[in-house]
């Protein structure tokens, strides 16, 4: 570590505050997003805490709006949106594609501002008082009848909706412009191609909610009516809205999560990807699908039968572009030379709550089961599986495959297991009971229930208690690691891509010499498989 | 191609050097620039696109409602606005091309004459804005409206959402162009570089085009 790289080029505050080093922006969102999870965990803990006893012991039950909503808010919109794409592909993708940093540095590090921003104002809501409507904000209660911080959460999140603009832009210029010689789209590394998805949602979804909110925020503060039905508005024009991008929002916290299973498996099975070209485009389609399935949350809205019909239709198209995806995985593994590093692990936990969340929404795309299980714990233990198992496992499988990279020390091995499995022992025993109890009844969004739920309750707070301590593993021995990690390798998986062709941490310009792409991806050719194939 | 591109010291940080280090030359910079610019507009279009919904939505639930309340619009003040923004186009359109071609003060005259119509697009608008006012036309508890009123306020809120978020953004690009005024005056653009004034007239085209569409149906939709 004695050698100049991005952490010791500059010293003292400033020079990471005032940076348009990609690299060191990636660090700036690591610290702030995580803070961000901190707290979002915090309040589900609590909300888990209500639920422990069929009475509202706990809280009141406004009390309990407002924790429910504040997590979703905290969660969705400062975590899971950006946790992947402002932190890794920061991080990464300039490097994959031999690039000195992104197209635009200043954006940037404008958007990390931007970020700090919307947070701020989200966390002055949350400190002031609250705000009880749900993170979905819905109209006309959100407009019209909460008497919490509606306008304040909802310019942190308009704020922080230009945060994610501006970061896919920089994504989708870079991807365009900055490619090394020799590098064609084909040979671009997985995690490019999700990021690239990703960033086409950010660019056509997020202005749509920003102008929603914003339309929410000049209704409430004028009494504008738009949403209002009393003033002759739409409530339900507000929902379509809304989904139209809170529905592809799902796919940008999904498809940068398999991008980097895509990278784990291959590496830790020492084999080239099962069919690169489908794994590339199932990822633009499931974007693009992606668009056109947000009605199948409206089932129950009002809207007409022939419209749900649709929308069921297309709700199951996206099932194709997502199992072509799990297909090639468990195809890659096939007489792979598999090892059980803790990114392996994440990355396996992962194919195993996607199914299980994904196949869950099938359930949920099909008419009439939607309505037996509308709003209920079936449907929050589905949105789980895939935002917070398919989500985090792939962020913290990529935190820990790149742990080497972003710091220059490797993590500990067998503490890394541990708490890969601990997470997914401690996932699956919280989030699998409310299967049961949404499809025998119990409804969401409710600080009490029937006293017949309590044992399903009891499981789903005590696996959220070991999720919590398996969250905090990771964070304890990867700071431990930061001062007594063994100092890390330039590729110490021997993996291919070019970030791991320069040093650990790589010096601010990424690359001595831009290099020079002659073959495709994940050519791990040196190894075993060529005796089977 | 990848001997030109070495590391930031060999290409030093001279004075003459007008790209910045993760490009390769001035044109890489410039095409990235480009693009950058038009994903932008597609974002944009995006945002307005919502409102757009909204609008097609009422409109053809309350049709009657708003073509009432289209004639409450000032077709005379509306056609001046229409007028004075395509003249902005043109005398932006000018400025690039003066950019490009490295004449500094044709595009510093350009440039203040496409501010100059820029704040007399938003003073009549605010002529029409006060008239709204003094017609208690602004939705909310003192709306006033001889017919359905309901449904009129909703066409209200939507105009002054619409108008308020296009006359935004060019307040923005005003500002913008303020400060391009500035740095043309001191000859920081001629052909080698010239991305922010393209760029910037990119942005004020797209500003246009929203009003091109907004102003018909706002202002129109009664009289045909």
């Amino acid at each position: 570590m004695t050698s100049t790289n991005y952490i010791n080029a500059d010293y003292g505050i400033w020079s990471w505050l005032l940076t348009k080093d990609h690299k060191r922006i990636a660090i700036l969102y690591l610290v702030s997003i995580t803070a961000m999870f901190l707290l979002g965990g915090l309040f589900a803990l609590m909300i888990r805490l209500e639920l422990l006893t069929p009475a509202g012991d706990l809280v009141s039950a406004d009390t309990y709006n407002k924790l429910f909503t504040m997590h979703g808010i905290v969660m969705v919109f400062f975590f899971l949106i950006p946790s992947i794409p402002a932190v890794l592909g920061n991080f990464l993708i300039p490097m994959m594609i031999g690039a000195r940093d992104l197209a635009f540095p200043r954006l940037n590090l404008a958007s990390w501002y931007l970020f700090v921003v919307g947070a701020l104002f989200a966390l002055y809501a949350i400190f002031t008082g609250g705000v009880d409507t749900g993170w979905t904000f819905y109209t006309p209660y959100s407009t019209a009848a909460a008497h919490t911080n509606v306008i304040p959460a909802a310019l942190g999140i308009f704020i922080n909706g230009f945060s994610s603009i501006l970061t896919g832009l920089n994504f989708i210029v870079t991807i365009h412009r900055m490619r090394a010689p020799g590098l064609t789209w084909f040979r671009l590394p997985l995690f490019v191609w999700a990021h690239y998805a990703t960033s086409i949602i950010f660019i056509l979804g997020t202005p749509v909610i920003a102008i929603t909110i914003l339309l929410v925020a000049v209704e409430r503060a004028f009494h504008f009516g738009i949403f209002d039905p009393t003033l002759g508005g739409d409530p339900v024009l507000f929902q379509h809205l809304f989904w139209f991008y809170s529905h592809p929002a799902v796919y940008i916290m999904i498809l940068p999560s398999m991008g980097i299973v895509s990278e784990l498996i291959t590496c830790f099975s020492r084999k080239v990807i099962f069919g690169y070209g489908f794994v590339a485009v199932s990822s633009m389609a499931i974007a693009v699908l992606g668009f056109l399935v947000w009605g199948h949350h409206l089932f129950l809205s009002g809207q007409s039968v022939y419209a749900s019909l649709i929308f069921s239709v297309l709700s199951f198209l996206v099932a194709i572009p997502s199992a072509v995806k799990v297909f090639n995985w468990t195809a890659t593994l096939y007489r792979g030379s598999i090892e059980f590093a803790a990114p392996m692990i994440y990355a396996l936990g992962f194919i195993g709550l996607f199914t299980i969340g994904g196949l869950t929404g099938l359930f949920l795309a099909t008419l009439g089961f939607d309505v037996h299980v509308h709003d209920t714990y079936f449907v929050v233990a589905h949105f789980h599986y895939i935002m917070v198992g398919g989500a985090i496992m792939g962020y913290l499988g990529g935190i820990h495959y790149w742990w080497p990279k972003i710091s220059g020390r490797m993590y500990p091995e067998w503490p890394a297991r541990i708490g890969a499995a601990t997470i997914f022992v401690g996932f699956n025993l919280t989030f699998f009971p409310q299967f049961l109890a949404g499809y025998l009844g119990m409804p969401r969004r409710y600080h009490m229930y029937p006293p017949e739920f309590q044992v399903l309750n009891v499981m789903s707070t005590a696996g959220a208690t070991i999720l919590g301590v398996g969250y905090l593993l990771p964070l304890t021995y990867l700071l431990w690691s930061l001062r007594y990690g063994k100092v890390a390798p330039d590729n110490p998986w021997r993996a291919t891509g070019l970030e791991w062709q320069t040093p650990s941490p790589p010096p601010t310009e990424n690359f001595a010499t831009t290099p020079v792409v002659t073959e495709g991806a994940y050519a791990y050719s040196d190894m075993h498989e060529a005796e089977f194939i | 191609m990848s001997a030109g591109h070495a590391h930031a010291a060999a290409r030093g940080h001279s004075a003459e050097r007008a790209y910045a280090h993760q490009f390769d030359s001035a044109e890489h910079q410039h095409g990235a620039a480009q693009l950058g610019m038009w994903v932008f507009i597609a974002q944009e279009i995006l945002f307005f696109g919502g409102l757009f919904v909204a609008y097609t939505v009422y409109r053809f639930m309350y049709p009657a409602a708003f073509a009432q309340s289209s004639h409450h619009l000032d077709v005379v003040l509306g056609s001046f606005n229409t007028a004075v923004l395509i003249a902005s186009s043109l005398t932006m359109a000018l400025a690039v091309h003066g950019a490009q071609l490295g004449k500094r003060w044709a595009q510093v005259i350009f440039l203040l004459a496409t501010i100059f119509l820029g704040c007399v697009f938003l003073g009549v608008k605010t002529i029409e804005y006060g008239h709204k006012f003094h017609e208690h036309l602004i939705p909310g508890p003192n709306f006033l409206f001889d017919g359905d009123a309901r449904h009129a306020q909703i066409f209200f809120s939507l105009y002054f959402v619409m108008t308020g978020l296009h006359a935004l953004h060019m307040v923005i690009g005003i500002a913008v162009l303020g400060v391009l005024v500035w740095r043309a005056a001191r000859g920081a653009y001629g052909s080698a570089y010239y991305s922010p004034v393209e760029l910037t007239g990119l942005y004020w085209h797209f500003v246009d085009i929203v009003w091109i569409f907004l102003f018909p149906l706002l202002y129109l939709i009664g009289r045909h």
